[in-house]
């Protein structure tokens, strides 16, 4: 079986310079196309820059943007992942990733989870999406779509993985902090997302594919380092910190079958236990009580967490 | 990495001397950084910073202290030396010493200089030899304290004058320490366009400065605001810099609350001192408020990105 060939757009996009970033996303591209890659994924607001604040609305763009539109119809024989801010219908403002394939766009996946602390004030200026799915794709395999903060949350992979994807695809801008000696490549947060990333696809025996931007946005780099992750937990390639570059990486599908005959951990998970117990959970904490199966019997006090029925 | 103060270092680039010489500085371990990797980012937001504003060329106060020192070793990696102007600005009573470590870090790194004596500027206000200047009579019995601050803001106005003739941007040379505590003049020896370095402790400026060829001489000195004769930092302050970093480190990066900085073995009364240094100087570190009364207020409800489309000049 011919191999797939990922390549990770590991670009420094132009703070609130869209038709600069839009460019750069064209030569990546057609440089992508030129070297056999069948995905080539860009990193989260890849397409507008990461610290937009105001900007952010300046810079939108609806999921049927001609600019958008004509990105996607380079994308014949290919699939791409890129990033944008979306201006929803009811004009809400998300941070999106699109899967473009075969010159259209074909699923869009907006962030889940903003982080507002820290370094972050995303709250304030963007809205959480509230779908989790994987998308079936030209490669002949689900995939899995999510943006940066949303890999922080265990149930994104784990959802995704239970809902067929293979590939799970992150795409971030994830600045880089925490200068340490004892790190890891003496970032802390470098040591982090690897820690991540290399968990989450032997919990999920899925290809973690990883993309995270480099240069820098006012006062924060963004420290690259993106990582194809295989089915095992071993990563089989990891770009250079802070530099630009096309990179590709070859990978084999069999491998997760192999894996996951091997190491049966999908088959093993316990979606209807989890939600059983999530359902109590949550009816503990709002003071609704529920019976054995999750469905709600009563109201009562709001439980503190320290107590069991 | 292992190793207790005196032995950082993960490039090679340990503060060790020749043996039977004392260390070249004290690096509590907390705070060993890969060298690597904060010049990369450093020189990078250099690099960045000057091309999002439409500048090929900055330029930096050197005073013959470390921390001017590295900006300029730094800022010389980024844009390269031909376009950095070093300019030196001594006063009448400045030691000449810290004159001459000046002008080994231009030597060093063959970049433009200029030497702008101030004195006349800082007596043309406070009067010299019991005649008074612009300031009146008042300002011949001046404090060393109004004095230091003069000097910075005269400093700062000198190099906000060359940044026009020079065509660059003022790099600010400050270091995370002193910002902490409050230790600058506040439209003086802060003012710049931007700041690689005010994120490094004065642990960590050594560290770098060591990692990068800062001469030996200038980074095993007493760190001095050499605003008059004999000052030192840490006479003035009380404390020796790798004790107030590594508070100031924990008490704040770390979140660690006055309870568990004594048990870690830091001094109450230094605690306690230290904290009402960074409250009161909290006001330092911030854009001046402005009064909330129009539907969109700059900082408030209008917030752009510094460098954004349109930005550069």
């Amino acid at each position: 079986m011919k191999p797939l060939r990922i390549a990770l757009a590991q670009l420094a996009p132009r703070l609130g310079v869209l038709d600069d970033n839009l460019a750069a996303h064209r030569r990546a591209l057609t440089e992508a196309r030129a070297g056999g890659a069948d995905l080539v994924v860009f990193p989260e607001l890849g397409l507008t820059g990461y610290q937009l604040q105001d900007l952010a609305a300046e810079v939108a763009m609806t999921s049927d943007d001609p600019r958008l539109v004509a990105l996607a119809t380079e994308t014949a024989g290919l699939s791409a992942v890129v990033s944008f801010v979306e201006d929803a219908p009811d004009h809400r403002l998300f941070i999106s990733a699109a899967l473009l394939e075969d010159g259209e766009v074909r699923f869009v996946h907006r962030k889940l989870f903003l982080p507002t602390y820290g370094l972050f004030d995303e709250r304030r200026f963007f809205a959480a999406g509230d779908r989790l799915r994987a998308t079936d794709s030209r490669l002949g395999v689900r995939v899995g779509i999510a943006v940066c903060e949303d890999f922080w949350h265990l149930a994104v992979p784990e959802t995704l993985a239970l809902d067929g994807a293979q590939i799970l695809i992150n795409v971030s801008s994830s600045p880089g902090r925490d200068l340490a000696a004892i790190h890891e490549v003496g970032l802390g947060t470098a040591a982090s997302w690897r820690n991540l990333m290399r968990t989450y696809a032997q919990l999920t025996t899925s290809f973690v594919v990883f993309c995270n931007r480099v240069g820098m946005d006012e006062t924060i780099s963004f420290w690259g380092g993106s990582e194809v992750i295989g089915p095992s937990g071993e990563a089989l390639f990891t770009a250079p910190l802070f530099d630009e570059g096309l990179h590709f990486v070859d990978i084999e599908l069999t491998d997760v079958r192999r894996e996951r005959i091997g190491l049966p951990l999908l088959r093993d998970e316990r979606p209807e236990l989890h939600l059983r117990e999530l359902r109590r959970v949550l009816a503990e904490r709002t003071g609704v009580g529920v019976d054995a199966d999750g469905e709600v019997t009563s109201t009562g006090e709001p439980a503190d967490g320290r107590g069991q029925v | 990495m292992s190793g207790g103060p005196g032995s950082p270092g993960t490039d090679g680039a340990a503060p060790q001397a020749d043996p039977g010489e004392e260390p070249l500085f004290e690096l509590p371990p907390e705070l060993a950084i890969d060298t690597d990797v904060a010049r990369r980012v450093m020189v990078g937001f250099i690099r960045n910073q000057l091309r999002q504003a439409g500048f090929g060329r900055t330029l930096l106060g050197l005073s013959g202290g470390i921390d001017s020192a590295l900006v300029a070793f730094l800022a010389a990696e980024a844009v390269g030396p031909d376009n950095l102007l070093c300019v030196l600005m001594p006063y009448r009573t400045s030691s000449a010493e810290s004159v001459e470590d000046a002008r080994t870090v231009v030597d060093r790194l063959g970049c433009a200089s200029d030497v702008v004596d101030i004195s006349p500027i800082v007596d043309g206000y406070f009067g010299a030899d019991g005649r008074p200047g612009a300031g009146g009579h008042e300002a011949l019995d001046a404090s060393h304290l109004r004095r230091g601050n003069f000097m910075a803001r005269a400093r700062m106005c000198t190099l906000y004058d060359r940044s026009v003739s020079w065509g660059g941007l003022v790099a600010g040379t400050g270091n995370k320490t002193e910002s902490l505590i409050g230790y600058s003049t506040l439209f003086g020896d802060s003012a710049c366009a931007f700041n690689p370095i005010g994120d490094l402790y004065k642990s960590q400026v050594r560290q770098v400065a060591a990692a990068i060829g800062v001469p030996e001489a200038i980074i095993r000195k007493a760190p001095s605001a050499d605003l008059w004769p004999g000052q030192t930092d840490e006479a003035e302050a009380g404390f020796t810099y790798p004790e107030l970093d590594r508070l100031l480190f924990w008490m704040i990066d770390k979140r660690r609350g006055d309870d568990e900085l004594a048990a870690m073995g830091f001094r109450g009364p230094s605690i306690e001192r230290v904290k009402r240094l960074v409250a009161v100087s909290e006001f330092k570190r911030q854009v001046p408020p402005v009064a909330k009364l129009g539907p969109r207020t700059t900082g408030v409800d209008y917030l752009y990105p510094r460098r954004r489309p349109g930005s550069a000049r």
